[in-house]
């Protein structure tokens, strides 16, 4: 355990400070406004040092009693949720749980990856100072929606995470459609959020408290909570681009910069996050005896598998291609995840295949968020370089962007299903849990799968085969930076499809036996 | 480290595939090796598309566009296509009654006790 080395003071605090640091570079980013190259530089240093702070936090939680870490704003010790003579917690706490830190390490990695990327990619924009603040403005939104243990900072973070990635999303406003997606953005997520807050007025008016831990103890099988957690389901699920929701995910995901793209990928991620859990802790008490919920989220991923997965079929647009492929892919875990809670009452169900769904839904959780990253990013190299979106215009790019056309590649066989990247390995997992749940789901993911695989073949035969097309014969490889991120990502593609079994042991099985220990997370939190 | 992840009902080790790959990669090779054309010279007439005499067109204009691909699959189901066309509309104002009619349908399965 690194942590044990490190002194004890700054390792209790380490939840704040993975908040504290990018929030204070974001504060100090448009200092750097006449030094668009120094932003740069600022923001790959302060998310690599999120990042790092993830990993201690990871190693931290583990070595924690029952892998799980409170930490209580403002009191007298970090740990001192109860404190004396209180019955009921009153502070603003983080809950930090292998859930957690699982989408923590998400949440600073890709970030990271996109700072480096933007290095290159973003050097001709101007604003570049207000560009980098909201990055590292979104992922402390990402990072406190996952670490939080109260209901309300959960939608004061979602909140931060929405603005900044609507603000990035319209970021390149000389495109009329960038400054549209961006405004389509913002309203639904608005519209989302409100729906939030009234939840978690309803919630706060009948328990008199936000947090998750205790809440979590205390809810009921009443009317009103079960009009709570409708609430909370459907924005979650509109949020993290689950269909028929889904209509805004190619229109941000398409218009936002490449490394925007990536993003946003781990911020509808981290609604997901919210879902799971909305659905596993704090409503697990109840959903336990409602299998609808998770019906309702199976049929949500059939919907979006099979609808993301043909619509892209028909798309010009390079990155619209990809957003719909991602709204397919929210529909595997959305699925998996479904398939889980419907089985939360059976305790058999559970043991036989309801971890397994859980466990391939969580696995295809990280690879959606590495290999749709690496396409995006892919997808934005192709633009920047030919300076077209529209892929009729595009053909024999391979040729010219060699690097570019490896790691699409890659990425296409990784979200196609293919071994040995790392999208089979949680495929075959979510094939053979659902399968056992009802054939008919595993059937349509397979399915959906050759459709995705066929997807991708055409457009990287439109944009990358055939001979070198004259409008692109200006077209050079993209710059040291994103073909650096790109790399990485590439190489994580392939090692999570080599080792799984790892990433399992290591990120995924401490995650869902979090999801799982209801007990556990609401064992502190009072009375 | 071991590279085989266990699913539950079986096993998948990326060492097979590559095991796969070898095996195959070599018997195409050998029969690449073994049966290439011997009439084949590349850089030659042999090698320039033959379409009746006509000369050879630009490639921009003979490429395979991405609106070629799929074509028939598209057109095969054009009346699923026309209906989910006219789901995304592109209009914010549809996106919130979506949002609002998936809603209200989740309320009445989980209030109504469907």
């Amino acid at each position: 355990m690194i942590v044990e080395y490190l002194p004890q003071q700054f390792v209790q605090n380490l939840p704040a400070l993975i908040i504290a640091i990018p929030l204070l570079g974001a504060f100090i980013a448009p200092l750097l406004k006449k030094h668009g190259r120094a932003a740069a530089g600022w923001t790959v240093a302060i998310t690599g040092m999120a990042f790092l702070l993830a990993i201690l936090l990871m190693d931290y939680v583990r070595a924690s009693q029952g892998g799980m870490v409170v930490y209580v704003f403002g009191a007298d010790s970090p740990g001192l949720t109860l404190p004396s003579g209180y019955t009921v917690p009153v502070r603003i706490m983080f809950q930090i749980d292998g859930l957690g830190v699982l989408m923590a390490f998400l949440c600073t990695l890709l970030p990271f990856l996109a700072a480096v990327y933007s290095v290159g990619f973003a050097r001709k924009e101007t604003g570049l100072e207000k560009y980098y603040a909201l990055m590292m403005l979104m992922t402390v939104g990402m990072l406190g929606m996952v670490l939080t243990g109260d209901i309300f900072n959960l939608f004061v973070f979602l909140e931060i995470n929405s603005i900044a990635g609507a603000a990035l999303v319209g970021f390149r406003n000389y495109r009329g459609e960038a400054a549209e997606a961006g405004f389509k953005y913002i309203a639904i997520s608005a519209f989302g959020a409100l729906m939030v807050l009234f939840s978690i007025g309803i919630l706060y008016g009948k328990y008199g408290n936000l947090n998750i831990a205790y809440l979590s103890g205390v809810i009921e099988y009443s009317r009103l909570d079960l009009i709570a957690l409708g609430l909370l389901l459907t924005t979650f699920a509109l949020k993290c681009g689950a269909a028929p929701m889904h209509h805004w995910v190619p229109d941000a995901y398409g218009e936002a910069p490449g490394s925007i793209s990536m993003m946003m990928v781990i911020s509808s991620l981290s609604s997901l996050y919210a879902l799971i859990r909305v659905c596993f802790i704090l409503f697990g008490g109840i959903v336990i005896s409602l299998p609808a919920v998770g019906w309702i989220l199976i049929i949500m991923g059939l919907i979006s598998m099979l609808l993301g997965a043909t619509m892209s079929l028909i798309q010009k647009d390079i990155k619209r291609f990809i957003g719909y492929q991602a709204v397919s892919q929210t529909g595997y875990m959305v699925m998996a995840i479904g398939v889980g809670l419907a089985v939360m009452g059976d305790p058999v169900a559970m043991q036989t295949y309801g971890r397994n769904a859980l466990t391939a839904g969580l696995f295809h959780l990280i690879n959606d968020a590495i290999y749709m990253g690496l396409l995006f990013l892919a997808a934005s190299a192709v633009i920047y370089a030919a300076r077209t979106r529209n892929m009729d215009e595009m053909g024999g790019l391979a040729r010219k962007m060699p690097y570019t056309a490896v790691f699409f590649l890659i990425g296409a066989a990784s979200i196609g299903g293919l071994p040995p990247f790392s999208g089979f390995a949680s495929k075959l997992l979510i094939y053979e849990s659902v399968f056992a749940f009802n054939p008919v789901l595993a059937v349509v993911a397979m399915v959906t799968s050759i459709i995705a695989l066929a997807a991708f073949a055409k457009q990287f035969a439109a944009v990358f085969l055939g001979p070198p097309l004259s409008n692109l014969k200006r077209v050079r490889e993209s710059p040291r930076s994103m073909l650096i991120a790109m790399a990485v990502v590439a190489f994580l593609t392939v090692l999570f499809g080599l080792y799984p079994q790892l990433v399992i042991d290591w990120l995924v099985r401490p995650a869902v036996e979090a999801m799982l220990n209801l007990a556990g997370y609401g064992a502190w939190g009072g009375a | 480290m071991d590279l085989t992840l266990l699913t539950g009902y079986g096993f998948w080790n990326p060492l097979l595939w590559l095991a796969f790959l070898l095996i195959f990669g070599g018997i195409s090779y050998f029969l690449w090796a073994l049966r290439g054309n011997p009439a084949y010279k590349p850089g030659t007439e042999q090698v320039k598309p033959f379409i009746s005499g006509n000369p050879e067109p630009a490639k921009d204009l003979v490429h395979i566009r991405a609106r070629h691909i799929y074509w028939g699959f598209v057109e095969g189901l054009r009346g699923y296509y026309s209906f989910a066309r006219k789901m995304h509309t592109g209009d914010v104002r549809d996106y919130a009654l979506w949002y609002l009619g998936v809603g209200v349908v989740v309320l009445i399965l989980l209030v109504g006790g469907i």
